[in-house]
């Protein structure tokens, strides 16, 4: 029979539920029976449950749905309530940010002020998501590791969304609620600032995601490669010869000359990716504040080749006798 | 089970592959691209030998076939002979006939006379279509005479635009303010949003035009300086409104944006192709027009003309190009009627050369390769 080793679990332990570790003193209790699921248990773990709301998670929760209700309402209203538009449309729809004649006042609740209430909801909702995320880590005795690379993506939204327009003085310049019209945003960007691959921080940005990808990729190979010698097993692995994980090492060094361990790939992994949106997060708050056009600016300290120009010249400029 | 999913996972990527293959406009390879650049900088056309040439060629094919230019008489003049003939009264007769028969195949082939005039009475101006008609023939001569910064020594005629059609295919008309107001409580979407036809399909501002192709707007947003200048420089917003013109532009030409910029700095011209130059003025020109001569004629039409805000439709740059980067491939189908130059007219143009390889020289130049001396021989 053919199977399938690749995309799926390979052995699913369907056994009593696991309760976890009691919680501490004054904490919510987990709520829900657990049960199993095959299909799940295909990709992930088959135990679902007992699930932990807690406040901040019922309050982000809550946030969130505001927020969703406002962004999706308005792109209804914006297609005169027809659900078929709507759902047709949907891509193109948006909630937007005010007009540049606000600046950073209070619109018209129609003229992007609602656009500031859902970003005020949203952003309480990540934030109240994030407090979750610190406190049950906390309370399972854990790091905050994962609560601080969660709080570089919320670096980089503020940046884009709150941040960013404050520095600029303008609401204007901060990004609207919807899937083209945000992608259509960031090309604007780019444009009105003089193209964001000319950043240093972007630049850095993508060297990070691509550098995620690629650990991300060698690291679930390498696991993947050595289970069956029982690499996720990964305590055991790490003081025994012969092991799992002492042959992953061992490819790497023949194949790279250099490897990293169990623990320091975890870190490598970590950095990378928190490093992503913080050094977006830097790069987009240093456009139109500190640079005005990062190709004039590369060009400036020598990070741009020069290439030979075409001989053109700009026509409003002869036309005022102001040309070459 | 897992069979099940598989085969639904199987199905899923089918249906996608099948979206993918015939629909967004997707064409399949082999596709040619021409350097107009430096090396290096992706400055390419890209044409597809099986759309781009048929496109030209069902265009020339609608051509119709007109008498060719004789000697001028001279006189008997038309505005000496005929009544009410208030801009071509200086043309000789025989001239005045021949221009009207040819409007009459350009614009009105099947309604033919009656679509413009009164029967009865030719010099009358009570159908608006007359009176459009008269301020379009000064717009030709207007465009051949002042605008050869865009259109060259090729010129145009009413068939560049009309194609045979009363009204031409490709115009604008101002959005519907309702589009952009604030009414209520919820649902504004300033104007944009919606996969909007002139920008490529894009959620870009729809119509852009009625700021930056009527109204003098700022088209200008990049930033000019390495470092910020004192006070505010162009929002996104109007960033977004210059996008929106410029795909309307490359759509218009069937070009992409390295026809014209090196994308690497949109805003340099010294790094641009000299068409960009030829587009700036072609700009210039649709403010002009647009402002001089179309929309005044908005009182004249009739209400079915007008759009939702009491205007008729306006031109924009695929009213001539209709997909072609030179209308009608280049076709010098102005050079046979001096009436349409203005005061351009050249003097005697008796001894104008037959046309017949006309067609062969529109697909030619249509394919004519970009010189690439001026760009790409400097070298590193």
């Amino acid at each position: 029979m053919v199977e399938n080793t690749n995309l799926f679990t390979r052995a699913q332990v369907h056994g009593p539920a696991d309760y976890g570790v009691p919680l501490p003193e004054g904490s919510h209790a987990r709520t829900g029976t657990p049960y199993k699921s095959y299909l799940l248990g295909k990709l992930g773990d088959a135990q679902i449950g007992p699930i932990y709301l807690g406040g901040y998670g019922i309050a982000s929760l809550i946030c969130g749905f505001i927020a969703f209700e406002i962004i999706g309402l308005n792109m209804w209203a914006s297609v005169g309530w027809d659900p078929i538009e709507f759902v047709r449309q949907l891509p193109w729809l948006a909630l937007e940010p005010p007009s540049p004649e606000y600046g950073l006042s209070l619109p018209p609740l129609n003229e992007g002020g609602w656009w500031l209430l859902a970003g005020f909801f949203l952003t309480a909702a990540l934030i109240l998501w994030w407090m979750r995320m610190y406190t049950r880590a906390r309370a399972l005795g854990l790091g905050t590791h994962i609560a601080w690379a969660f709080a570089s993506a919320i670096w980089l939204y503020l940046v884009l969304g709150f941040i960013r327009p404050i520095a600029m003085g303008s609401w204007s310049e901060a990004v609207p609620f919807g899937i083209f019209p945000h992608l259509d945003w960031t090309a604007a960007f780019s444009i009105r600032y003089g193209n964001l691959f000319y950043n240093p921080f972007h630049m850095l940005s993508i060297a990070f995601l691509y550098g995620s990808v690629l650990l991300f990729a060698m690291h679930g190979g390498t696991v993947m490669a050595t289970s069956r010698f029982g690499a996720e097993r990964e305590i055991e692995q790490a003081f025994d010869r012969g092991t799992a994980f002492e042959r992953g090492a061992l490819f790497w060094r023949w194949t790279m000359g250099f490897c990293a361990n169990a623990e320091s790939i975890h870190r490598w992994a970590w950095w990378f990716a928190v490093l992503t949106p913080l050094t977006g997060g830097l790069g987009i708050l240093l456009t139109g504040t500190v640079v005005e056009n990062w190709y004039l600016w590369g060009m400036k300290h020598g990070l741009v080749p020069p290439y030979p120009e075409t001989g053109v010249v700009d026509p409003a400029a002869a036309l005022q006798g102001g040309g070459q | 089970m897992i069979k099940i999913v598989a085969w639904f996972i199987g199905l899923f990527a089918l249906v996608l592959t099948g979206f993918m293959l015939f629909t967004a406009g997707w064409e399949r390879p082999p596709i040619e691209t021409q350097q107009s650049g430096y090396r290096g900088t992706g400055m390419a056309e890209i044409i597809n030998p099986r759309v781009d040439p048929q496109r030209l060629e069902a265009q020339l094919a609608q051509v119709p076939e007109l008498s060719p230019l004789t000697p001028d008489p001279g006189v008997p003049r038309a505005g000496d002979v005929y009544q009410n003939v208030q801009v071509l009264g200086d043309l000789s007769v025989a001239r005045f006939t021949r221009l009207m028969q040819a409007i009459t195949e350009w614009i009105y082939p099947e309604e033919g006379c009656a679509a413009c005039h009164q029967l009865n009475n030719l010099a009358d101006d009570s159908m608006y279509q007359k009176v459009v008609s008269r301020r379009m023939i000064q717009m030709t001569q207007a465009i051949n005479s002042e605008w050869t910064s865009h259109v060259g020594a090729t010129g145009v005629t009413c068939f560049t635009c009309h194609r045979g059609e009363s009204v031409p295919q490709y115009t604008w008309f101002n959005a519907d303010p309702a589009t952009v107001a604030a009414d209520g409580m919820v649902g504004w979407r300033n104007g944009q949003n919606r996969a909007a036809e002139f920008a490529g399909l894009s959620s870009l501002p729809e119509e852009p035009f009625s700021r930056l192709l009527e109204d003098a707007g700022q088209i200008r947003v990049e930033g000019r300086t390495a470092l910020p200048i004192d006070g505010d420089g162009p929002s996104i917003q109007s960033t977004e409104w210059t996008y929106s013109l410029m795909m309307h532009m490359s759509t218009s030409l069937d070009v992409n944006c390295t026809y014209c910029h090196n994308s690497r700095n949109f805003g340099s011209w010294e790094s641009s192709n000299p068409q960009r130059v030829n587009a700036w003025h072609g700009i210039q020109m649709a403010q002009s027009l647009n402002t001089e001569y179309v929309a005044p004629l908005s009182p004249v039409l009739p209400p079915h003309r007008l759009g939702a805000t009491g205007e008729g439709q306006k031109i924009n740059c695929a009213t001539c190009h209709q997909g072609v980067a030179k209308p009608l491939g280049g076709l010098a189908m102005a050079e046979d009627y001096p009436s349409l130059w203005g005061d351009a007219a050249p003097q005697d143009v008796a001894g104008v050369d037959d046309d017949v390889d006309a067609d062969a020289d529109a697909l030619a130049s249509a394919e004519e390769p970009v010189d690439l001396e001026g760009s790409g021989a400097g070298g590193l």
